[in-house]
């Protein structure tokens, strides 16, 4: 069994660092949760912040706080700087063509539903398909379901195997000519698969079929390139890349966009407005009514700044060693079985153990001051396809080390001595 | 640890290793499902009556140890009461479980149920322990035969 595993060292502030290192720039991971050491492996659902995302934020509301866009005074003009500032940031990160192709929304869920609403009513008519896949999150499910209710098109599924990998074969056949859009995930929340998005969207793009890639689960832990992707929107949230929540990012290919109509009305998203006729606003801003979440803008480009500085082929190639290490420990423990074991695997290990309830491994993990999820994870279709109610899923950031894993072993032989 | 002691009570982890009455009932009076989405509790209870005594009680399902071992207490406490008994049981339970007992209320007044005291200093847990109650309650409420549903959430 591998037992050591070789931590990356990567240059910060032109400084060495090694990765795990880091765990001192985040200051809650210092924390301690019933008496013990916080083991937080719930980095699927958010992950924990900077200190310099937290500090990006406070300063925005200590000392620039105002609304952007419209003001001339100084603080408007500052908070609008650094607000866009971040907007290329963001930009640089998915290396998008332009900066008029970021979006800003709350998060993946309401950029899911800005795409199936203004792109999906127009372009969707009565007898056509939307195509998504079997391990979709509920939010890129739900959407589509509504938009295929709505205008009398049919939602198809492609399906995948025992070990959660999609089947290609039938993803082609599902493609027709009545495929109006496909939505897929990059990284499964629920199993960790990582989908061959590029070739995917190929095999699409072939029979002319646009793709949205749900890029939630896959920017904290690789290198996102849009124009190498070809994908047509690639939708994230901040919080699951080390920034704060209620923002997230909608990446849309220009030509696409603009072809669009706005999403919702108001402020800032025009240009000029009578009561006959309202001239919309040019991208971006078309997308973006009313005032946004400033402060979130600013926290997604400081933790954008900190992850490139940290390099994401190392972070993720690091992770990809821890969940080595974890899947031979946890599959040792008699009676675990893991849900979700394709080839190409993100840090997630979604598991159950026979005769026990994930729902109990998780309050007696939580004792130990271990933080994993347990449920559903917003994704019941998949729990269906396996046959389970819920699992227990411990997920990984680069933060986390040989030793948590340790510990999360430890505590769930704890659960058996327990429950078993 | 000695909180978890407190919650996974020798009561509670022998109720969910060998839950009680825990079976079909085809002759029932009334039978309503529980569905805790949450964490995907799922059970079905299922309540013979004879005016308003329950003559006999019995679920099936699936869930955590907290939700099975409640169920199955449930229905051992259940047989030979009448409907009023039951309802009083149940707000006693949820007393139980919320952490709301006055201040006069002896734990050994609760018997069986006193087990479940420990679910208060879990409240995400406190929706487990409820569910079957909560679909006994919809049982004793609905009509004769009907098959309704009811959630936590």
């Amino acid at each position: 069994m591998n037992t050591s595993i070789e931590i990356p060292v990567v240059m910060l502030d032109e400084k060495p660092v090694s990765i795990t290192g880091c765990r001192h720039h985040f200051p809650l991971l210092h924390e301690q949760v019933n008496g013990k050491p916080l083991v937080y492996l719930d980095n699927a659902a958010t992950s924990q912040k900077p200190q310099v995302v937290i500090d990006t934020m406070m300063r925005y509301y200590q000392s620039e706080n105002s609304n952007i866009h419209r003001g001339v005074h100084y603080l408007s003009e500052r908070a609008t700087q650094a607000y866009e500032k971040a907007r290329d940031k963001v930009r640089e990160f998915l290396n998008a063509a332009y900066r008029e192709e970021i979006i800003y929304v709350r998060g993946t869920t309401e950029g899911i539903n800005l795409v199936a609403q203004s792109y999906g009513r127009t372009n969707v008519k009565d007898g056509d398909e939307v195509l998504i896949s079997a391990m979709e999150h509920h939010s890129n499910i739900v959407p589509w379901q509504m938009l295929c209710e709505e205008k009398g098109a049919t939602l198809r599924v492609i399906p995948m195997n025992d070990a959660g990998e999609l089947l290609l074969d039938e993803y082609e056949k599902l493609l027709t000519a009545k495929t109006r859009i496909v939505a897929v995930s990059h990284v499964s929340n629920a199993l960790g698969t990582v989908n061959p998005i590029k070739h995917m969207i190929a095999l699409a793009h072939q029979k002319g079929i646009p793709v949205l890639v749900d890029g939630a689960q896959a920017v904290p832990h690789m290198n996102v390139d849009v124009r190498d992707l070809e994908c047509d929107f690639y939708i994230f949230s901040s919080h699951k890349v080390f920034g704060p929540t209620g923002v997230g990012v909608v990446y849309g290919r220009k030509r696409m966009l603009e072809a669009m109509p706005p999403y919702q009305g108001g402020g800032d998203m025009i240009k000029s407005v009578t009561f006959e006729k309202t001239i919309y606003n040019d991208l971006p801003y078309k997308f973006e009514a009313g005032t946004p979440n400033i402060a979130g803008g600013l926290g997604l480009g400081a933790a954008i700044d900190y992850v490139q500085k940290l390099d994401l082929k190392a972070i993720g190639e690091y992770e990809h060693d821890l969940l080595v290490y974890a899947t031979e420990k946890l599959l040792v423990i008699p009676g675990l079985r893991l849900i979700g074991t394709a080839k190409e695997k993100a840090a997630v290990l979604s598991f159950v153990i026979e005769g026990i309830h994930p729902h109990d491994i998780g309050t007696i993990l939580d004792a130990e001051g271990i933080a994993i999820r347990t449920g559903h994870h917003c994704a019941q279709p998949v729990m269906q396809r396996f046959g389970v109610p819920a699992t227990a899923r411990a997920s990984f950031a680069f933060y986390n080390t040989k030793e948590e894993v340790d510990a999360l072993v430890k505590a769930i032989y704890k659960v058996k001595e327990i429950l078993g | 640890m000695s909180l978890l002691r407190e919650l996974y009570q020798e009561t509670i982890l022998d109720h969910n290793k060998s839950p009680r009455n825990f079976r079909k009932m085809d002759n029932a009076t009334r039978k309503v499902e529980g569905y805790n989405p949450l964490c995907g509790d799922h059970y079905t209870i299922y309540v013979k009556l004879d005016g308003e005594v329950i003559t006999d009680v019995a679920f099936d399902g699936a869930g955590c140890a907290i939700s099975k071992a409640s169920a199955s207490v449930m229905t051992s406490m259940l047989k030979g009461k009448t409907k009023m008994d039951a309802e009083r049981l149940f707000r006693d339970f949820h007393k139980l479980v919320k952490g709301e007992l006055d201040s006069t209320d002896e734990l050994d007044r609760f018997g069986k149920l006193a087990a479940f005291a420990g679910v208060s200093e879990f409240p995400a847990r406190v929706k487990c322990a409820s569910l079957a109650w909560h679909t006994l309650h919809a049982a004793l409420e609905s009509k004769d035969g009907s098959g309704t549903s009811v959630t936590t959430e």
